[in-house]
């Protein structure tokens, strides 16, 4: 007996749950999906406190260790086990012929890791001055968990500092790409007629356009002389010209199937007004499918940021993006000689895998009344 | 045209509704669908007038002119206000149409799409209590309650959303819906066309139930003549835009005057296993109201045509009392009727 008022409990649980915990239900049950949401929550929290992360500040030059591998973390030395991890210090030599700078550890020297250690100094989003850092070593010690650039900044520290400009910079340009998809798909499925047709063929010239060449054009029109949070925005702009034609057709298409149905005729006969129509009947059943459509639109924007920098049109040193980084891994004999140069790629590779894993999930829980 | 004795509550005059045939990149006009095309009737109060036809004929674009969910092209849609003043809806603006919408609802065909899905129960039914000022909070709670009730469902299912409900149990929320307004009259566009036969009838005995409880007054739209003869008062057949034959139910199912609903009666079913179905078949298809035979639309699939009916629109005329007909010669065929 208890048994059946368990059942019916959980059916009318089911009966009554809103098309949100209908979709997280379905969503919860997209295993990849939810995966690729928990590396995203990593990588943007990680991004947001990326001063604290970082071991270092990202403009120190360590001119003795230019081009140094990833140090690795041991726990293991000839002792045995520690419980403190260390790493080994290094240990250069300069091939007299060929100039080429080795590393290799210096067995003698090692230097414990410590947590919550007071280092270099940074500003927590720009504002709170502080010097707390998630791990280091302490000095003469150095610690390149990525290893070092050719001018032996730590790669590891700049490649989370690049994570905050790459990361946001899809967030940023996919709100613009909503605001103007939104507004212009909006008034090209509500409206129709004239506004439509224009609307719409704008939408395919804009996307007939070569993305690169359309991209290239436009950032050399940027000012040379602008500071780099100018520039930020400015490619944001650039990538968002691009990115709202996609976002607006959906808007555009889920209108024109919307208007059909026979729910919003029949609030249209009680009395609703069309504000109320457009906000309780209309957006509640596209905004699932536009959620849906910015999760896929975010890797097209962070792709385009990195191929644009990568190019040297984007933004520019000293700020560094995933792209900006990748500049350095720009020819056969870095990647064969400095292969740690080419990991924000590897950032760049899994953050769009997760975005389109996640976008995949959502895809599938988007409508659960089907 | 209605009798002094029965008040209409609702009148029909001539009313149109074209669709522009877009072409082109510029979408030129190249010409009009007639789906209705010049149509009169009048439902007295407290009647139901079945309004049958062939799918595609324009019923449907009737029921939905009248309450101005689209903007007819032209004739007159009088209604009864409160008093007996008679006001032309077509010719209202948009607070005096919101204002006139409690008095006429609409019962829909698709128990499905009617439903807002992301809504409760509680929502859909009091949205039109909510939106007109009239209740809200417990009050509202209380009333979608008794109106849950009246049709028929479960009060513990306020908080469910529509997904929950088989489509008899929706068409009864939608039911729910158009009363709560307390409307006098409604135009339910085949409601019980997409539900099974068992439920059919009782959503049917629910209308007719509710009809005589709120005195509603009812435009039923229908495909299928068996549910017409069970609700209605009398009985308006359409075709290809226009209604050609009106009558009262026995009258007409006794003795239709127009060829085509001779057609149609002759495919009703009969429980009479002893009886052999002869059916008339229509050669050919429905007419293209976008392109509408000369004369008589009917004329190309009528067995009787003649010359006249290839050259001259039949009159809209009375052949007997409450019987109207748009054919030359209702008054000299001898049409078969519906037997037993």
């Amino acid at each position: 007996m208890k048994n059946r008022q368990d059942k019916i409990t959980a059916e009318e649980k089911f009966y009554i749950a809103t098309q949100w915990q209908l979709m997280w239900r379905k969503f919860k049950k997209h295993k990849l999906a939810i995966f690729g949401a928990i590396v995203l929550f990593i990588f943007y929290f990680v991004a947001i406190f990326c001063g604290f992360f970082s071991t270092q500040d990202i403009y120190k030059r360590h001119t003795k260790y230019i081009h140094a591998p990833p140090q690795r973390i041991h726990f293991f030395d000839e002792e045995g086990f520690h419980l403190r991890p260390f790493v080994y210090g290094l240990k250069r030599k300069i091939n007299p012929v060929t100039l080429r700078r080795t590393y290799s550890e210096d067995r003698t020297k090692k230097y414990p890791i410590y947590f919550f250690i007071r280092g270099d100094k940074y500003k927590l989003w720009n504002l709170f001055p502080t010097d707390l850092h998630l791990l280091g070593v302490k000095e003469p010690g150095t610690i390149f968990l990525f290893g070092t650039d050719k001018l032996g900044r730590d790669l590891f520290s700049r490649n989370l500092h690049a994570a905050r400009i790459s990361l946001s910079i899809g967030l940023v340009g996919v709100a613009l790409s909503f605001i103007l998809g939104c507004a212009l798909g909006g008034i090209s499925g509500y409206f129709g007629g004239t506004a439509d047709m224009v609307i719409q063929r704008v939408i395919e010239f804009l996307m007939s356009i070569p993305t690169i060449p359309l991209w290239m054009a436009l950032s050399a029109a940027l000012p040379p002389h602008w500071p780099p949070i100018k520039v930020y925005f400015g490619i944001t702009i650039i990538l968002s010209i691009v990115g709202w034609c996609g976002l607006a057709r959906v808007v555009r298409g889920k209108l024109l199937e919307l208007r059909q149905e026979d729910f919003v005729m029949a609030a249209k006969i009680i009395g609703a007004t069309d504000g109320r129509i457009i906000t309780r009947h209309l957006l509640p059943s596209f905004l699932s499918y536009l959620i849906v459509n910015i999760t896929l639109a975010i890797p097209g924007m962070i792709l385009g940021e990195t191929s644009l920098s990568f190019l040297g049109l984007g933004l520019q040193p000293p700020v560094v993006s995933w792209g900006v980084l990748l500049r350095d891994a720009q020819n056969v004999r870095t990647v064969v000689l400095h292969p740690w140069l080419l990991i924000p790629g590897l950032f760049v590779i899994v953050t769009v895998l997760a975005f389109n894993f996640l976008g995949d999930g959502l895809r599938d829980a988007a409508d659960p009344y089907k | 045209m209605p009798k002094e004795d029965k008040k209409p509550l609702l009148e029909v005059k001539n009313l149109k509704k074209y669709f522009p045939i877009e072409k082109g990149f510029w979408k030129k006009i190249v010409g009009y669908v007639k789906a209705v095309d010049g149509v009169n009737l009048y439902v007295p109060e407290g009647e139901t007038l079945g309004l049958v036809g062939e799918s595609g004929c324009g019923k449907t674009t009737i029921g939905r002119c009248i309450l101005r969910a689209i903007e007819p092209t032209g004739g007159e849609v009088l209604f009864k206000m409160g008093d007996s003043k008679m006001v032309d809806i077509t010719r209202l603006n948009k607070e005096e149409l919101r204002s006139i919408r409690k008095d006429m609802q609409l019962i829909f065909q698709d128990p499905y799409s009617s439903l807002d899905s992301r809504m409760t129960v509680l929502d859909i039914i009091g949205e039109p209590l909510l939106v007109n000022k009239i209740a809200k909070g417990v009050e509202l709670r209380n009333r979608v309650k008794d109106l849950v009730k009246t049709v028929g469902l479960d009060v513990r299912h306020l908080r469910r959303y529509p997904h929950a409900f088989s489509g008899g149990q929706r068409q009864r929320i939608g039911i729910a819906r158009a009363l709560a307004l307390n409307p006098k009259f409604i135009v339910a566009d085949e409601p019980v066309s997409a539900l099974d036969v068992s439920v059919q009838a009782q959503t049917l005995n629910l209308l007719q139930d509710l009809q005589k409880e709120f005195n509603l007054t009812y435009l039923f739209i229908s495909h299928d003549l068996s549910v017409i003869e069970h609700i209605s008062d009398r009985v308006a057949v359409m075709y290809v835009g226009k209604i050609v034959e009106l009558a009262e139910t026995e009258e007409f199912f006794l003795n239709p005057k127009h060829p085509y609903s001779e057609a149609l009666l002759s495919a009703l079913p009969k429980p009479d296993p002893r009886l052999r179905m002869e059916r008339i078949i229509l050669p050919g298809e429905i007419a293209d109201p976008s392109n509408p035979p000369s004369g008589c639309y009917f004329h190309p699939r009528c067995k009787y045509a003649k010359d006249i009916c290839k050259n001259e629109k039949p009159k809209w005329g009375e052949v007997g009392s409450e019987h109207w007909v748009a054919c030359h010669f209702a008054s000299k065929l001898t049409l078969r009727k519906v037997s037993g």
